[in-house]
């Protein structure tokens, strides 16, 4: 076999994409006492995420870099958040996986896609006014609308361009030596609001931000341009399901106030707070899916 | 449930909408899975447990490409899946 | 007469100069003279580009402007050309100069780095019909250029490579920047760089074959643009199109630029 093809080794740099990974437990509440732990995973093309959930209530989540295959990521972000509150795998109840590597969490006792979680993830995170739910992942995008159970009736996924993704940001902070973190607010610094890119192709969005640096645009109002496009670029999908009061956004890119207020302003809908980090919807909603079997199965043994 | 798979890209927009509603008790004998002449449809279990049809994933990302031979350029006048869903549940963007 | 077509691409500046002889009564073409400047992302403004690659031009030719009796533009930023009387589109340029080339070609394909299209040609080399996607780096040269880069190879290494191949590794990604994730994994599973170098070039190859059944194939096929330099990529199309011949000429990027200033020659009669 022609195996002498070696992986480009990644030279000492800095990597400007990399996003804060963290761990959560509410410190108010005590596991050991609730009837029912459940835990949903979601392994994401980028990040993979563990949320434990006690008898319906959230407890705490472990977000992390997804690694280089989808077994270990599900097996790392569980042991992360296990470590966290002291807890065994035989302590939880029912896990659910969720996301892109779904089928290869090896210790879930179910599958189930992230739209229909990521839907009752805001759900439970926004309350049931939650009617119209844009997720923006590290390699898709989803538009979903749902009913006041965070039920699904509309969706729809963008995975064959990275346009409007989470890796699209990633490739723009790289080209500009910016920290992922720091693209949203450098987007505002601007002396006039820029107008869009007009590449919807992030190859060509690239050649082209290097031509408006080079026509005098400063590194902040070529961000705020590429920052409008992808806001542009979304919101025609959600036209797509159809825009409804009660608007919540997952997903990495929700923590990106560049892109995240110039959606609002193009929608005329303020997206709603949330205290709990926007990454987790998916894994929560896997987790209560979680909460809902667990209980079932409870009943029926009961019975 | 509307569910609409395909994508957007430069091009344009290209998506195979199938409601769900009207898919769950197939009043055409899921002649779906044999009208397209690619085999696109697929009966899956959704995650509210319905037997429904969707898009096999790769075609997903390859729509205006698979259904470039089904279009009016290349002589069909309606599509062979809409033709064949007679409940009405398949709808194209494009 | 001598006339100039200059074919604004995204990377290059193509410039053809075109003499207009009369031989024994019969008029009859001579080009020859060309000159590309090749402009890198971010370079000098598309218009200073097409002054300096025009000057180059003549200098070559020993040429003066006032000895042009008129500059066209085609290409994507044809519009930037100042100095051009007029501007005609790629469909229009490529299949003129195609024909020309090879008076049998009926079906012109035209592969550079930001483009593909398919084109549907008349024995006049009148573009009749044409398919092409200029929005996504899918179906272009550029996306097989940002995997010989992951790959460590030169576009031309990495075609030659793919010769070596006779595997067919589908590529699940449509996108370039996620296929450049997957050529990584592959590279991590240790898959030979001949069978990933094929697995790119066919993926570019079925879709601009794509846009090419759009418009029909018929008669004699011809490839134009910077990709006919690519031996792996030729090979992928001819089987994605299921044609035994692709005719190439010997000056694929020329060839729009050709057509242009043959354009040129004959809105002056």
């Amino acid at each position: 076999m022609n195996a002498e093809v070696n992986a480009p080794t990644a030279p000492e740099k800095k990597e400007f994409w990399r996003w804060q990974e963290s761990v959560w437990v509410d410190e108010t509440k005590d596991w050991k006492t609730a009837k029912i732990v459940t835990c949903g995973i979601d392994v994401g093309s980028v990040s993979s995420q563990a949320v434990l959930v006690i008898d319906g209530e959230l407890y705490g989540f472990n977000s992390m870099r997804t690694g280089n295959n989808s077994p270990d990521s599900a097996t790392n972000a569980l042991a992360g958040i296990m470590d966290k509150c002291g807890m065994k795998q035989e302590d939880i109840h029912f896990v659910v996986g969720t996301g892109y590597g779904r089928v290869n969490v090896p210790f879930a006792d179910k599958a189930i896609t992230e739209i229909a979680c990521h839907a009752r993830g805001a759900n439970y995170m926004g309350g049931n006014g939650v009617r119209t739910i844009l997720d923006m992942g590290g390699q898709d995008c989803k538009a979903i609308h749902c009913d006041e159970k965070g039920k699904v009736t509309n969706f729809l996924m963008n995975d064959k361009c990275a346009a409007g993704t989470g890796r699209g940001m990633e490739v723009i902070s790289d080209l500009m030596q910016i920290p992922i973190a720091e693209l949203g607010p450098r987007s505002f610094d601007v002396d006039v609001e820029p107008e869009a890119v007009s590449s919807v192709c992030v190859v060509f969005a690239k050649s082209e931000a290097l031509g408006l640096l080079k026509a005098g645009y400063t590194k902040n109002k070529v961000i705020a341009a590429y920052c409008q496009a992808m806001a542009e670029r979304v919101v025609s999908l959600l036209e797509r399901i159809g825009v409804e009061e009660g608007f919540f956004i997952t997903g990495g890119i929700a923590k990106n106030p560049g892109v995240v207020k110039r959606i609002e302003k193009l929608l005329g809908i303020k997206a709603m707070e949330t205290k709990v980090d926007s990454q987790i919807a998916g894994a929560l909603g896997a987790a209560l899916f979680g909460y809902t079997l667990a209980s079932k199965k409870a009943a029926a043994a009961a019975a | 449930m509307i569910a609409n798979y395909g994508y957007k890209d430069g091009s344009g927009e290209y998506y195979i909408s199938i409601d769900t509603d009207k898919c769950i008790d197939c009043a055409a004998e899921r002649a779906c899975l044999t009208a397209c002449p690619k085999q696109m449809f697929e009966i899956i279990e959704d995650d509210y447990d319905d037997q429904v049809a969707w898009i096999k994933k790769p075609n997903c990302r390859t729509l205006s490409y698979d259904c470039a031979d089904c279009k009016p350029s290349s002589g069909y006048t309606t599509l062979p899946c809409i033709t064949a869903c007679t409940p009405g549940a398949i709808k194209h963007s494009w | 007469m001598i006339t100039a077509g200059i074919d604004m691409g995204s990377r290059s500046v193509k410039v053809v100069l075109l003499e207009e002889l009369d031989v024994n009564g019969a008029p009859q073409l001579k080009y020859g003279v060309k000159k590309v400047h090749i402009m890198m992302p971010g370079d000098l403004d598309q218009d200073v580009s097409a002054e300096k690659a025009y000057d180059e031009a003549l200098a070559a030719a020993g040429l003066k402007r006032e000895d042009i009796a008129a500059v066209f533009a085609t290409g994507a930023g044809r519009g930037q050309v100042a100095f051009a009387k007029e501007g005609v589109t790629e469909m229009t340029s490529g299949a003129k100069g195609a024909v020309f080339m090879f008076p049998a070609a009926r079906t012109v394909v035209d592969v550079g780095a930001e483009e593909g299209r398919g084109m549907k040609t008349d024995a006049e080399g009148k573009a009749i019909d044409f398919a092409g996607n200029e929005k996504c780096a899918a179906g272009a040269g550029s996306f097989a250029e940002a995997m010989s880069r992951a790959l460590q190879m030169t576009l031309k290494e990495f075609g030659d490579a793919s010769l070596q191949s006779d595997k067919t590794i589908p590529m699940n990604a449509q996108c370039t920047v996620f296929a450049e994730s997957e050529v990584v994994s592959l590279i991590h599973a240790s898959t030979p760089k001949n069978d990933i170098a094929k697995a790119v070039l066919d993926a570019v190859a079925s879709r601009v074959c794509a846009m090419v059944r759009r418009v029909g194939i018929e008669g004699e096929v011809v490839l134009i643009g910077g990709m006919v330099h690519n031996a792996g990529f030729v090979s992928s199309l001819k089987n994605a199109m299921g044609v035994d011949t692709i005719s190439l000429p010997d000056m694929p990027e020329y060839i729009s630029a050709l057509g242009c200033a043959m354009i040129a020659a004959e809105r002056q009669h």
